[in-house]
């Protein structure tokens, strides 16, 4: 099946932005399931709101639209109750570690055998541009008109406190790798949380004069850098103007028991023996 | 009020137990097929979770505890639409979490039961005592115009029975349908007889009969006005969201869809009363006084309806077991040649307003409530009576 075929025309045209990155995860997205073979009727995919969330309209698998945050906790429904399908849950960063930053934890925390990709593009961008868990200090937002103030969350230092057992930071420019990443993070089996910066040109980009879409783009090229696994680092998390490159790369790739095989096993061993 | 010598007698019968209105809710549930359960524990309704957690596993269904009353009512939305009848349970301030996910059930149309345990509020309140403070949360709690089904009960043979029909209930309507007890139900122990399995009716999920990979309708109702499900994730692929939408479920802003549908969630309950409402009734024919009392203040109601009769007073009483829809036809013809209606309940005046809507002369209805935290004695309703007949306390 060719990955377009994923694609449910009937929601065309598309709410993003010219320009926006959420096109490019769409793609990388779709390119994975291609390439492990998946059926249509194999995939999942649960999303909150933002402009991240409307990605699952856009493709034909059992799609849930759900609330502001709850994505992961609806998807903890579903997956706990048939534990056969593959779970993918799609959120922004607002959407994820703000309002929905309890349920990330413990999603990671009980390692469901779902996958959560956060497509972080430092913006609440459906709302116009207010700042958000992972916008810079000093960046500016419709609600920060002086800059930003506190220090943005560190994705992936979050989701391995957390106990996510496949943690992977990337970005649109690498497409490629985007693809690569999001195959291993489907097949992986366990709560596995694919950090993807994505650019909003319309507000973060344009709030903070990061030029157009290929302009951040090749920011995100020259401002990144390939990490060995077990490796981490800050976005921009020190107040002082400094910006370390971003690692960029597979942080976590390990095995451990997974919620739904954990309860099932407990169940034969402790009620049903 | 039981004597004590019917539970001598009783005792022989099988499938007799003692048991916790809270505990009675758990079990009931399960009678009613009930096999997925997310809670988050608040006081006064974690029993439920812990004898779920329990029960669950030995009837092949699945219970987690959640990180929040929001994840709990998330999670049984997404296990109900896989197909397992679901629950979670709360009391005031968790099913205050609980609101906007309430309207995305209304909304998707998920069948699922929620117990709410009443405690006295606002905020933290009184949490290990009674009130009957959330009945308008119930009704009005999520935003936007929406209805809902709300059972209650004020004993646990009733309360075994109202929680099956919740379940009956929430599959035949795809609807929430709260089950809104108080702490006084819930933490009060009694016998209930279990029935025997098939001696209640109970409704399963309506299926499509559309073959797998054809086009499935989720929100395209049959000529009966049910809309057949399909379990998510399984033979159809479809859409659900909390927005507008169209029959295919996908999101629409025409102003006639949302017409439509707004209508349509309101309609399938409101005019469905007749098959929604039950009630019980004591001596209201005849009566000149008749009290209107729900849950555990019904028995502090029924008891002085007796005594007050037994001293030659024209007294009746209906207990309301529906309190959304709000029967307001069984109320305006029931109470129509009363002096009084008194309309009991542990709250500033909730369902005494929804009384005075219905009736002819609302001027005829009074209220007996406290927000003490206590029970209202049969003593406080005589009292009360005493004063509308000009007799002095």
């Amino acid at each position: 099946m060719a990955a377009t075929d994923y694609l449910r025309k009937r929601f065309m045209p598309h709410i993003w932005c010219p320009g926006c990155g959420h096109g490019i995860v769409l793609n990388s997205l779709l390119r994975a399931i291609e390439k492990l073979g998946m059926e249509k009727n194999d995939v999942v995919m649960v999303s909150g709101i933002g402009c991240s969330s409307r990605i699952q309209g856009y493709t034909d698998f059992h799609t849930l639209h759900t609330l502001h945050g709850r994505a992961l906790a609806f998807a903890t429904g579903v997956k706990l109750a048939k534990p056969e399908v593959n779970v993918l849950v799609p959120m922004g960063d607002g959407d994820a570690l703000a309002i929905g930053g309890n349920h990330f934890i413990h999603a990671a925390r009980r390692n469901i055998d779902i996958t959560a990709i956060i497509m972080n593009n430092s913006t609440y961008g459906m709302t116009g541009g207010q700042y958000s868990p992972t916008t810079a200090c000093g960046d500016l937002a419709s609600t920060a008109p002086y800059g930003t103030v506190g220090k943005p969350f560190d994705v992936v230092a979050l989701a391995r406190a957390a106990g996510a057992t496949y943690i992977a930071r990337t970005t649109t420019y690498h497409a490629r790798a985007m693809t690569r990443i999001l195959t291993d993070a489907i097949k992986h089996h366990g709560f596995s949380v694919v950090e993807i910066l994505s650019q909003c040109p319309t507000y973060y980009g344009r709030e903070n004069d990061r030029g157009d879409a290929v302009e951040m783009m090749e920011w995100y090229r020259d401002n990144t850098v390939a990490i060995k696994p077990d490796e981490s680092g800050p976005i921009n998390s020190a107040c002082n103007g400094e910006e370390a490159p971003l690692p960029i790369g597979v942080f976590v790739n390990r095995s451990e028991p997974e919620y739904c095989d954990s309860y099932a096993k407990l169940v034969r061993e402790k009620v049903l023996s | 009020m039981s004597a004590p010598t019917r539970y001598a007698e009783r005792k022989a019968e099988p499938n007799i137990r003692f048991l916790q209105g809270n505990e009675v809710c758990a079990e009931a549930a399960i009678y009613a097929g009930m096999r997925f359960f997310a809670g988050y524990p608040i006081t006064p309704s974690t029993e439920i979770a812990e004898r779920l957690s329990e029960r669950l596993p030995q009837v092949g269904g699945t219970f987690i505890q959640m990180e929040d009353e929001i994840a709990s009512l998330a999670a049984v939305i997404g296990a109900s639409l896989t197909g397992l009848k679901s629950m979670t349970a709360t009391s005031g301030p968790g099913f205050s979490l609980m609101q906007e996910t309430l309207g995305y059930a209304i909304m998707t149309e998920v069948p699922c039961v929620i117990v709410d345990v009443q405690r006295g509020g606002p905020s933290t309140g009184l949490p290990t005592h009674s009130s009957q403070g959330d009945v308008m949360q119930v009704r009005w709690g999520t935003h936007g115009d929406h209805s809902i089904v709300c059972l209650t009960a004020s004993n646990h043979q009733d309360l075994f029975e109202m929680v099956i029909d919740a379940f009956n209930i929430a599959e035949t309507f795809r609807t929430p349908v709260v089950v809104l007890i108080d702490e006084v139900v819930a933490h009060m122990r009694e016998q209930v007889r279990m029935p025997e399995e098939g001696e209640i009716a109970l409704t399963e999920r309506l299926v499509t009969a559309v073959p797998r990979d054809v086009d499935y309708h989720p929100y395209f109702p049959r000529e009966d006005g049910r809309l057949p499900m399909s379990n998510f994730g399984g033979d159809h692929r479809y859409n659900v969201t909390g927005l507008v939408h169209d029959m295919w479920g996908f999101p629409s802003n025409k102003p006639n869809v949302a017409d439509e549908l707004i209508h349509h969630l309101i309609h399938k309950i409101e005019n469905r009363k007749r098959m929604l409402v039950r009630h019980k009734e004591y001596n209201v024919d005849g009566a000149e006084i008749v009290l209107i009392s729900y849950g555990a203040t019904a028995r502090s109601a029924r008891h002085i309806m007796e005594n007050r009769r037994a001293v030659g007073m024209a007294v009746g009483m209906i207990e309301l077991q529906t309190l959304w829809p709000f029967p307001n036809e069984l109320i305006r013809e029931r109470c129509k040649d009363a002096d009084y209606i008194v309309v009991v309940e542990m709250n500033m005046g909730q369902m005494v307003h929804q009384v005075e809507a219905a009736v002819d002369r609302p001027h005829r209805v009074f209220l007996s409530n406290r927000v003490d935290g206590a029970m209202i004695t049969p003593n406080n309703i005589k009292n009360l009576i005493r004063v509308i007949q000009g007799k002095g306390v």
